[in-house]
């Protein structure tokens, strides 16, 4: 070394400009976390206030000191937010049974057996996953209509089920286990079905847990196809019921009902994510997309 | 046909079924009704075959109007989502307590009902006879507004429908780039380190294009996303878009198949296959530029 | 660059949250070492040698301790001004780049006297490619290199700034076998031409021993031995080096010394003066045996290993600490197969004999 190098200062600037990066970061990463949680916040904050104490804010509280749950009792009674979530129940659990019914054993087939013309169907359902569903929609609005399923479950439902990239992400899981299993399987005299049944589905479960979430989650929040295919209060879904209760519902101003009857849709899932929550995260990380 | 292929056949029966209904017709299907001119629903009739349905669509306001809406919402929200999502990444990615939190949070609006959540925007924006609401609360901090963000000027409702759909779209961004970026091996950090290499440095440098592929993916599929934009702008607008001037492509393909100005599946076909036509252009555009700047 | 380490010390926090022990990776480490010397850093796997590496080059803090690269007490500074040079494991050479590319990216953070002009910085990469031999392949993506090539690309981009010392991590472990042989000597070539100080990380004795100007022997973040490989190997302070040194490994039995005699079992086989009556280690390495008819060790014969120059005697006794003892003795020696036992001799300095109970050496005088 042919000068002196001040190695303290060198030591004590690196040690401040750690600190004020880590202070940024902390600062920005709260600032969206803020972002993130006001609207959670806000919409149970005015799900409690009362509707006089509310409409008489005129600069609106941050909190409230007279937390009131007749707006529940109100978004349970005045509109049939019962029979919405029912609704939505209903047709998530049959959608999501009825695909999981039709996916296994497309995957199945695709990932096990032989048969001809296997590549060139594959390609085709891979070449399916790039329509989208605004296409198709319309075909399938007359469709249903024709059949006379308009305000059914039946209509709700059918268009619903079809999910090529579920298959698709599958069959991925099913192929990667080994032939060998397979092979034994068959040497002991096991079925194709029951191979299917006793060995792959266990095997894979993680993965259709994973396809069965994603399904819940998109059923959950559908909202184009029940509001093309039902104009009947008794179909409705829940994002159907929101959005005709924020064009007719409680006098039309009654926000905090308003904000109950949101907080009430919104739990299940938030719950179901809380529960959830690694398998979710990865699942979406894995190919799911919104939008 | 052997024992062996019909039964593989059979697996596949239901999915084909489903497919094949749903899918495959429905596509064929919409194309001829885009050439069918003056398609009556009621009597399933139609005059004659040709170009008169795109032209009309092509020629009506309301159409050019949602082209407009779609074209800003996606030029603003797609940059501006995925450079944020990328900040917050890059910020999550260089801490250690409170990460999972911090990601347990930027997770929540995945799950939550656009429509519901939609609705709280529609109430912190508007402003009322009653309130200004919380939105111009906060302007008037800075002695601006009060504006009417949901029944008030334009762009006041565009930076809502923006802001509301940035806030959407974030949570898968962050997602996959906060994977992106735990997928990078330490050992380059390190090396980097030791060589003295620059914050910035670092980050052009080795991790953008260690995590490019995963951006492009980001960026692709944010802007087939941002096209297809709807229940964002009817969570906050209502379901009369036309009349907000807020409606999006999508938002005109529904409402000429449904409701009020409802009844032309032939129109509405002709403006889904000019939006498929759009997406796929600016997809390939995107793939071209990807496949120049993506370095595996 | 001479490297000093004094009373280096890393803990980490236990990873089971439950118990709040610390798990001390290096325990208070102290060994210098000279300017311009190879020293390979011994010791099996979880010893704590790649702590002691990540410590050495600052990418960790220690928790006590001195580190001094000459006279600079570096232990609190930031890796990029210590002037090290790191060769990683699995090479860490960025995918995108290319090997130019690669070797000029450390260059291309200098800044301001030592800021170097893209004609210089090429010219740089250039000269080190060359002396690493891969000039040829300066415009290649490391995909499209061997394993052997990326290795030397690695140690090219640790070179290209004259670090103040060279730290190589196990950069031998992703070879095969004929490639290992070959990088190692170039890697002794490449430290003798450009004289840095350079430590490596390897749990592979043989390797150590063969290019190491100086070993170092480490187990349980513990130093347990320092010098040259021969002079370890002659001479080792505890039975864990006895044993982790040498192929074939060193036959431990158990023994004792009474009045200056060392006792296998029935069997008196050397004179060890000098030596307390205790109960004992008895350490021979397996060229420390002679055939003899009237030797004193009776072992039982099980087999012969013929490896061309060499012939290893394998046998058993039923105070040998493994299952097998294996002693090699010239070709030229004829052995009797069909006897049962065999006989042997000892070489007094292939002869070591350890404390029972601490395992350290017990020194004796040779007569």
């Amino acid at each position: 070394m042919s000068k002196p190098v001040n190695y303290e200062k060198i030591e004590k600037a690196a040690r401040t400009r750690e600190n004020i990066k880590n202070g940024v970061i902390y600062t920005f990463l709260t600032l969206w976390a803020v972002m993130v949680l006001f609207p959670f916040y806000w919409m149970l904050l005015t799900s409690v206030k009362s509707y006089g104490s509310y409409n008489s804010e005129y600069i609106p509280k941050f909190f409230t000191l007279s937390p009131t749950l007749q707006n529940y009792a109100d978004a349970f009674t005045t509109v049939p937010l019962g029979q919405y979530f029912l609704n939505t129940l209903i047709f998530t659990v049959i959608t999501t049974a009825v695909m999981l019914i039709v996916i296994i054993p497309a995957a199945f087939a695709f990932a096990r057996l032989n048969f001809r013309g296997k590549n060139a169907l594959f390609t085709l359902f891979l070449s399916l996953m790039m329509i989208p569903n605004e296409l198709v929609i319309i075909t399938n609005f007359t469709t249903i209509t024709n059949l006379d399923l308009r305000n059914s479950f039946l209509g709700l439902i059918l268009p619903s089920v079809t999910s090529v990239f579920y298959i698709y992400l599958l069959k991925e899981n099913f192929a990667q286990i080994p032939d060998e299993l397979y092979y034994a399987a068959k040497v002991d005299g096991t079925s194709d079905l029951k191979y299917l049944l006793r060995v792959m589905i266990p095997i894979c479960k993680p993965t259709i847990i994973t396809v069965t979430i994603l399904k819940v989650i998109e059923c959950w929040n559908s909202y184009v196809w029940p509001r093309l295919i039902t104009d009947d209060e008794a179909y409705f879904l829940v994002s159907n019921g929101i959005q005709e209760i924020r064009e007719n519902g409680f006098g039309r101003e009654n926000i905090p009902a308003m904000m109950a009857a949101v907080v009430v849709i919104s739990v299940p899932l938030i719950v179901l994510f809380l529960i959830f929550r690694k398998k979710i995260m990865e699942g979406v990380a894995r190919g799911g997309t919104k939008g | 046909m052997d024992n062996r292929n019909s039964k593989a056949w059979l697996y596949l029966l239901p999915a084909i079924l489903f497919l094949g209904v749903f899918m495959v017709y429905p596509l064929i299907d919409v194309f001829i009704y885009s050439f069918e001119e003056g398609y009556n629903s009621a009597s399933q009739t139609f005059f004659g075959v040709g170009g008169y349905n795109y032209s009309y669509v092509l020629h009506d306001p309301y159409f050019l109007q949602a082209v407009k809406n779609t074209f800003i919402l996606v030029i603003i929200t797609v940059p501006l989502s995925t450079g944020i999502a990328l900040l917050i990444s890059l910020g999550l990615s260089s801490i250690k307590p409170l990460k999972d939190l911090f990601q347990t949070i930027y997770f929540l609006p995945y799950v939550t009902n656009t429509l519901a959540v939609g609705l709280v925007f529609m109430i912190l924006f508007r402003k009322t006879p009653y309130t200004d609401g919380l939105a111009n609360l906060f302007l008037s901090l800075f002695s601006a507004g009060p504006v009417d963000f949901i029944d008030g000027p334009y762009w006041a409702k565009m930076f809502v429908l923006c802001f509301y759909t940035v806030w959407v779209v974030m949570p898968f961004k962050i997602l996959i780039l906060t994977s992106a970026l735990a997928s990078v091996k330490q050992d380059y950090y390190n090396a980097a380190k030791i060589d003295g290499t620059p914050r910035f440095r670092v980050f052009t440098k080795i991790t953008l294009p260690m995590i490019s592929p995963m951006l492009f993916y980001l960026i692709i599929t944010g802007f087939i996303g941002a096209f297809k934009a709807y229940s964002d702008a009817v969570a906050l607008f209502g379901t009369n878009l036309n009349a907000a001037e807020m409606n999006t492509i999508v938002g005109y393909v529904y409402d000429m198949l449904y409701g009020d100005s409802g009844g032309y599946p032939s129109y509405a076909s002709a403006a889904a296959i000019i939006l498929f036509v759009i997406v796929l252009t600016i997809t390939c555009i995107n793939l071209l530029v990807s496949k120049k700047h993506v370095h595996y | 660059m001479k490297l000093v380490l004094q009373n280096l010390t890393k803990k980490f926090p236990s990873r089971n949250r439950k118990s709040k022990e610390e798990v001390v990776a290096v325990n208070d480490f102290t060994f210098e070492i000279p300017d311009g010397e190879l020293i390979g850093l011994l010791g099996p796997s979880g010893c704590g040698k790649s702590t002691m590496l990540n410590l050495i080059c600052g990418l960790q803090k220690p928790t006590s301790g001195k580190i001094f690269f000459g006279d600079d007490d570096v232990t609190d500074l930031p890796p990029e001004h210590r002037g090290v040079g790191l060769v990683f494991q699995n090479y860490a050479l960025y995918p995108h780049l290319t090997v130019l590319q690669n070797i000029t990216f450390p260059l291309e953070n200098l800044r301001g006297e030592a800021k170097m002009t893209k004609q210089q910085m090429v010219e740089k990469a250039t000269q080190i490619a060359g002396l690493v031999q891969i000039d040829g392949l300066l415009e290649r993506k490391p995909s499209e290199l061997s394993g052997g090539q990326q290795q030397r690309v690695a140690i090219a981009r640790a070179l290209v700034k004259m670090p103040r010392v060279l730290l190589l991590d196990e950069p031998l472990s992703n070879l095969d076998a004929r490639l290992r042989l070959q990088t190692r000597e170039e890697i002794k070539r490449i430290q003798r031409e450009t004289g840095i100080t350079t430590i490596f990380v390897t749990h592979d004795q043989d390797e150590a021993m063969s290019i190491s100007d100086r070993i170092v022997v480490m187990k349980d973040g513990v130093l347990h031995q320092i010098g040259k490989p021969q002079d370890v190997y002659d001479d080792p302070v505890n039975l864990f080096v006895a044993k982790f040194l040498g192929t074939p490994p060193i036959n431990v039995f158990e023994g004792f010394v009474k009045d200056g005699k060392l006792h296998i079992g029935e069997d008196i086989v050397l004179d060890v003066k000098g030596a307390a009556d205790e109960d004992v280690w008895v350490g021979i390495r397996p060229e420390g045996f002679v055939l003899d008819e009237n030797g004193p060790f009776s072992c039982t014969l099980s087999g012969l290993e013929v490896m061309g120059r060499d012939v290893s005697v394998v046998s058993t006794n039923e105070h040998s600490a493994n299952p097998v003892i294996r002693s090699i003795i010239s070709a030229e020696n004829k052995v009797d197969l069909s006897s049962p036992t065999v006989r042997f001799a000892l070489k007094p300095k292939k002869v070591f004999i350890f404390r029972k109970s601490t395992e350290e050496r017990i020194r004796f005088d040779i007569g």
